[in-house]
């Protein structure tokens, strides 16, 4: 930490002071986010332990793992699990890897650029809600979608893409809204690529290929693991696509761990049940973010 | 790129960065059209591209719902939620910035992972404790949990921009008798501005799109833009025409806004963390 010893303290009698002040200066935001992040795991995990339904106050107790069990063993809930995982890992997959393609061809020079790059990084200022009502209706309506006329107007049978492939359509959704962003890092990170280095590789014949793999490639480290990093956090939680979609299905095919909690605590009522969900939720968080913290802090420490 | 391409390379660039470009914009562009037709038009099959343009759509979504009820609460709870954020991160990370302890970089990392913490995983408690407390409901009620979700990155970002700015700068204010206050707000901040605003604007972007808790902590009385999208999708579904009306009124301010300081934002996001 390169900062740290840059802005090392006074030594002296002025350390202790400096230390109360800035102890003083954190303190509150330090302090709501304790109390944000302690009191409702502490809730969420009392009532996962009870029997607590919203509508029907005559059921109530101490339940112990009985919410967990009958969660662990309800295939919706491994359903919902697998889907979760397929959404992060997807759209990972797609705007990581379209988005380093993208921010190499928009870092090439071409007529209209500004504007062509303006278009691409516009679909990430587009609220979840817009976005997937805007795929389903104007996109991929069956009957009036105008991707349903493009493939009549060359002799194909439109498919009802959210009833034949519900999980793939969302997720093809909820990536052309993290796309842009992946490509608005990544391309910072490119760009910011020193030049004569490229122009180097380049006089001593390297292949655009060659230049590509050994020197924008390692370059971007850093900014891919800032996209996974925010990314992830956001699309452990997709909700308003599934929920404007499809609502989760049919049946469960598009439910995702997020969805799930949802209908159980705000449809079915069951508080006991939505919270063993939604700790188990927080255990998966957690284990991911035990990976992406610590490539965080790789990058806190260069 | 100062050596010559090859011309062939040129145009091929060109028609594939545009054509990516068209297509990934489409459905904006798509919208925004479909906005200025007729339900007839609308529905139109094979879809029209040149048509009579009508205000028709836009007259019925004010006429129907308050627009700008809901435009208002998004404003506020965007707004609100960003300024309180600001507010408190900006000493935060000042103090990490320019008083780090051994515990800073830890502090940093915990907050971060709070961050972690998926919104459905609390997403009951603070449900009964919004309930309990009456900010069910309230623009008060969601301003404080988008606010808290934000402050994370906030006080991250803000950390990135204060390490920008040399420490002796603001020794020499001290040694010239400034206050810890003055030092932060005579010194500190006119030389961090761009760094806060571009902080600011990401916050303002992320508080304007979140869906999440606007769609399970509002109904009526708070609920924002994102909601007020949200109940077109079942029985107003097939109005193509008044959906595009009332999405394009819904993104237009955030997309203009974006377009306009997507510079800014880039810095933002990227500053210290990707260079």
């Amino acid at each position: 930490m390169q900062a740290v010893l840059e802005h090392s303290p006074p030594a002296g009698a002025t350390v202790r002071t400096t230390k109360r002040t800035g102890f003083l200066l954190l303190s509150p935001s330090a302090l709501i986010l304790l109390v944000w992040s302690i009191v409702p795991l502490v809730m969420t995990l009392w009532y996962s332990l009870q029997n607590y339904n919203l509508v029907d106050p005559t059921l109530h107790g101490f339940a112990g793992i009985d919410n967990y069990w009958y969660l662990l063993t309800d295939p919706d809930f491994l359903h919902a699990l697998l889907n979760t995982l397929v959404l992060v890992a997807g759209v990972l997959l797609i705007s990581i890897g379209g988005g380093t393609l993208l921010a190499v061809l928009y870092d090439q020079e071409f007529f209209g650029r500004g504007i062509a790059r303006i278009m691409v990084i516009s679909p990430f200022f587009i609220m979840p809600t817009v976005s997937a009502l805007l795929w389903k209706n104007l996109m991929l309506h069956p009957i009036y979608g105008v991707y349903s006329a493009m493939m009549r107007a060359v002799g194909l049978t439109p498919i009802d893409w959210l009833a034949r492939f519900p999980l793939m359509t969302v997720m093809m959704i909820v990536a052309w809204e993290w796309l842009p962003f992946a490509v608005l890092i990544l391309l910072t990170a490119v760009q910011s690529l020193d030049g004569e280095q490229r122009e180097a590789a380049r006089m001593d014949g390297a292949g655009p290929i060659a230049r590509f793999r050994y020197i924008i490639l390692p370059h971007l480290g850093r900014a891919i693991s800032v996209v996974v990093m925010i990314e992830t956090i956001y699309l452990l939680t997709i909700f308003a696509e599934i929920s404007v979609t499809t609502a989760g299905g049919p049946g469960v095919a598009s439910t995702n761990l997020a969805y799930l909690i949802y209908s159980r605590a705000l449809l079915q009522f069951d508080v006991g049940g939505a919270s063993a969900g939604g700790v188990v939720a927080i255990v998966i968080a957690n284990i991911v973010a035990i990976f992406l913290v610590r490539a965080v802090a790789r990058n806190l420490e260069a | 790129m100062a050596l010559k391409t090859k011309t062939s390379t040129r145009i091929g660039v060109t028609i594939l960065g545009w054509g990516i470009a068209l297509w990934l914009f489409f459905p904006i562009f798509w919208m925004i059209l479909t906005s200025f037709k007729s339900e007839v038009q609308a529905i139109s099959t094979p879809p029209k591209l040149f048509f009579m343009p009508t205000l028709s759509s836009y007259a019925e979504v004010f006429e129907r719902a308050n627009y700008w009820h809901f435009a208002l609460n998004t404003v506020i709870v965007s707004v609100g939620a960003t300024a309180i954020a600001i507010a408190l991160a900006v000493p935060a990370a000042y103090s990490m910035a320019f008083m780090p302890s051994k515990r800073t970089r830890g502090t940093l990392l915990w907050m971060l992972s709070t961050r972690m913490l998926p919104p459905v995983g609390v997403l009951v408690p603070i449900y009964i404790l919004a309930r309990n407390t009456h900010l069910l409901d309230t623009c008060t009620g969601l301003a404080i949990v988008d606010m808290l979700t934000n402050l994370p990155i906030i006080v991250w970002m803000l950390y990135t921009f204060f390490r920008e700015v040399p420490a002796p700068i603001l020794e020499a204010g001290r040694m010239d008798g400034a206050t810890r206050w003055q030092e932060m707000t005579l010194v500190l901040l006119p030389l961090a501005l761009p760094g806060i605003a571009s902080t600011a604007l990401l916050s303002l972007i992320l508080c304007w799109n979140e869906a999440f808790w606007s769609l399970n902590l509002t109904s009526s009385h708070a609920a924002p833009l994102t909601a007020f999208i949200a109940s077109f999708s079942s029985p107003e579904g097939l109005f193509f025409g008044k959906l595009s009306a009332a999405s394009t009124l819904a993104v237009a301010p955030i997309l203009v806004f974006g377009w306009i300081s997507q510079k800014q934002l880039v810095r933002g996001l990227t500053f210290g963390a990707v260079k």
